[in-house]
């Protein structure tokens, strides 16, 4: 099975995608008893190695849909096609041991330890003692727990937070090549979340499976996803595209609804400070003239300066008025810098500049040690190129997402090639 | 008291064990089958509360006339006997395997299923763990209960301690008579205390440690 093929995720420096493609192929799912399909005629497509994440509001079919690729929910009609191999039909129980499936709260057997958790898929496909216990450790760890702390610990024992990443150790424990997620960080409180999503993000990185994420959370689908898809009523499509393209180019108003306020400002989320430029600043050390600081920042320009440790770590900014009150500059470190890290988001460094005196945050990079400054003319450059530039993208290798018989989301979300903007269709919301 | 003690203690004693036996046989049979009754049922919430009234209904029926009814057919002796105790013996554990099994998490169900868990592994692995403490509670009120039940049965010329108490009775005045009656029931209430105990250490060995309270 899938565990036999996989390579080591730590044998190459650019980590192999181990995780498989799937389609969902025209594919309907009628409740019985109700009159409207709750999923009508979907197709979609979901690339390998990729995070894709569905919102929508309420009841508009993501649970559905997101079961049916694993059949826990059984599609009434259409195919289900997993790297190119028809799944509709084969056994249910042997195809969900080769999905991951996490679900809020993490889903955990109260009256199993944390190591018994994890190992029930394995065991189901019967591997060895000693590979289960390798295993469970080397999953505890890869979700930041210590083996020897959590192993034998009860769900109750752990903090909730804890118990979803358990949730996520058991769903990888087989290395199943695809991940499903229904709102797995929806119990957590937002400290917690923002902190499982980051690790999500390594996880990820270190792995390259296929993940579909089910959200209520449009920031979190921004943060997390390589593509989100958006669904109306009865799993609709309205638009299938990446973050950046659905921030900067939205369907239609239904889309700008969902996407709420600051649609700007959630562009700021998807850039980090080093893939921006930085600006240069002239650099003191502890025991430097004033007057030579001041004479240097007159050549160039500055109004500020930076004052470095022997480690060329920042301990000061500062402004002229400050050296002209000095003699030598001081070596005492000040608490309140503003300093931003290399992979902070814009929306971080512009909250740390607006809070700072000066209207600008020092970068660090590697080790704490001083970049540059960012100011807000730089972050709102960024802006103004992430959203040229998501508007001129020919959104290449857009996979297809499409219902059929409802033009109006074919034409919203389909074709590729064709611009998306001004198509807000007939289905207008709050109207 | 004390000579009718001495005189007796021989056939008290063989008494009690023979109680206590037929009970803890009748407890073992009746929570096996109410157990699988309620397997076969939980999933349908409207076979669930038929269970449930049924059950209702049958502790209502008083443990005298349901033995009165079983004599025609099957006559006097341990047949009966064991029918009646297993009978009502089986109603409160078949109203708590119920109860246990539709109250689990249904989150946990789906998530046993989503890792590829099938519908018997995920019963036997993942559902009857968790209603098990529920389910034994059942077994404990159960128990309490058929001890007197079971004394009654002596009636139909069954096993155990309902013989001193009913041949005490029917004296009443008689020599011995009130010795035998008291003998009768105070045994009938240590059986209780014991089986209760032992019940009780039961749970603690096969409660995981995960549920525990
Ligand atoms: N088991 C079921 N039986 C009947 N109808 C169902 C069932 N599950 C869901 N539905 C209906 O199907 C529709 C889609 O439900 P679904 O759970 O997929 O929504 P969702 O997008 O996940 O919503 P939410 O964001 O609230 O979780 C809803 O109208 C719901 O009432
Ligand atoms: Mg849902």
């Amino acid at each position: 099975m899938s565990e036999t093929t996989l390579p080591s995720p730590a044998a190459a420096a650019a980590p192999p995608i181990t995780g498989a493609s799937i389609l969902l192929d025209t594919v309907t799912k009628r409740y019985p008893g109700q009159g409207k399909p709750a999923v009508n005629g979907l197709t979609l497509e979901i690339p390998a190695g990729k995070i894709v994440m569905f919102v929508g509001p309420s009841g508009c079919g993501k649970t559905t849909t997101l079961k049916m690729i694993n059949r826990l929910i059984e599609p009434t009609e259409g195919r289900i096609v997993l790297d190119g191999d028809d799944v509709t039909r084969i056994d249910g129980d042997a195809l969900r041991r080769r999905i991951g499936y996490v679900i809020q709260a993490g889903g955990l057997f109260p009256h199993m330890s944390v190591a018994a958790n994890i190992a029930i898929v394995p065991k189901m496909l019967g591997w060895s003692k000693e590979r289960i216990a390798a295993r469970v450790d080397e999953l505890l760890e890869l979700v930041s727990l210590d083996p020897d702390r959590y192993r034998d610990r009860f769900p109750r024992e752990l903090s909730g937070g804890q118990q979803q990443r358990v949730g996520v150790a058991r769903a990888l424990a087989a290395d199943p090549p695809v991940l499903l997620m229904d709102e797995p960080f929806g119990a957590v409180d937002p400290i917690t979340r923002q902190r499982l999503q980051d690790e999500l993000l390594n996880i990820q990185s270190e792995l390259q499976k296929t993940i579909v994420c089910v959200t209520h959370d449009f920031d979190e689908a921004v943060k997390l996803g390589d593509w989100i898809a958006i669904f109306n009523e009865g799993a609709q499509l309205v638009q299938y595209d990446t973050p950046e393209r659905i921030l900067a180019e939205p369907a239609n108003e239904f889309v700008e609804n969902f996407i709420g306020s600051g649609a700007g400002l959630k562009q700021l989320t998807l850039t980090r400070v080093d893939e921006v430029e930085v600006a240069d600043a002239v650099v003191a050390r502890p025991g430097d003239l004033a007057t030579d600081v001041l004479s240097r920042m007159d050549a160039v320009g500055h109004n500020h300066s930076v004052i470095v440790d022997a480690r060329n770590r920042p301990l000061q900014w500062l402004s002229r008025r400050q050296l002209g009150r000095l003699e030598r500059v001081g070596a005492a470190r000040d608490p309140r810098l503003p300093v931003v890290g290399n992979r902070a988001t814009l929306n971080d460094a512009l909250d740390t500049m607006l809070v700072s005196s000066v209207g600008a945050a020092l970068v660090t990079g590697p080790r704490d040690t001083f970049r540059g400054v960012i100011d807000v003319d730089t972050v709102m450059d960024a802006i103004g190129r992430a959203h040229r530039h998501a508007r001129t993208a020919h959104a290449q290798g857009r996979p297809v997402g499409v219902n059929t018989g409802t033009l109006e989301a074919v034409q919203a979300s389909g074709a590729p090639g064709v611009p998306a903007a001004g198509l807000a269709g007939p289905e207008r919301t709050g109207e | 008291m004390t000579d009718f003690l001495v005189d007796r203690i021989d056939s008290i004693l063989f008494s009690s064990w023979q109680h206590f036996s037929l009970v803890v046989q009748c407890l073992l049979l009746a929570a096996v089958a109410a157990v699988v009754l309620a397997t076969l049922v939980y999933r349908s919430p409207t076979l669930s509360a038929l269970v449930n009234g049924i059950s209702a209904i049958g502790l209502t029926i008083p443990a005298f006339a349901l033995i009165g009814l079983l004599i025609a057919p099957l006559g006097f002796g341990v047949g009966p006997a064991v029918i009646v105790v297993a009978f009502f013996a089986a109603l409160p554990i078949l109203r708590n395997a119920v109860v246990g099994l539709t109250g689990i998490d249904q989150s946990l169900v789906e998530a046993a299923r989503g890792i590829g868990m099938g519908r018997v592994r995920t019963l036997v692995r993942i559902e009857l763990p968790l209603a098990w403490p529920v389910i034994l509670t059942g077994i404990r009120v159960s128990a309490q209960m058929v001890m007197g039940i079971a004394a009654i049965t002596a009636y139909a010329l069954g096993p155990g301690l309902g013989g001193l108490i009913f041949s005490g009775l029917s004296r009443l005045g008689g020599a011995n008579s009130f010795e035998s009656v008291a003998t009768g029931v105070v045994c009938v209430i240590l059986l209780a205390l014991v089986l209760d105990l032992l019940l009780v250490g039961l749970g603690r060995l096969t409660t995981p440690r995960g549920i525990r309270v």
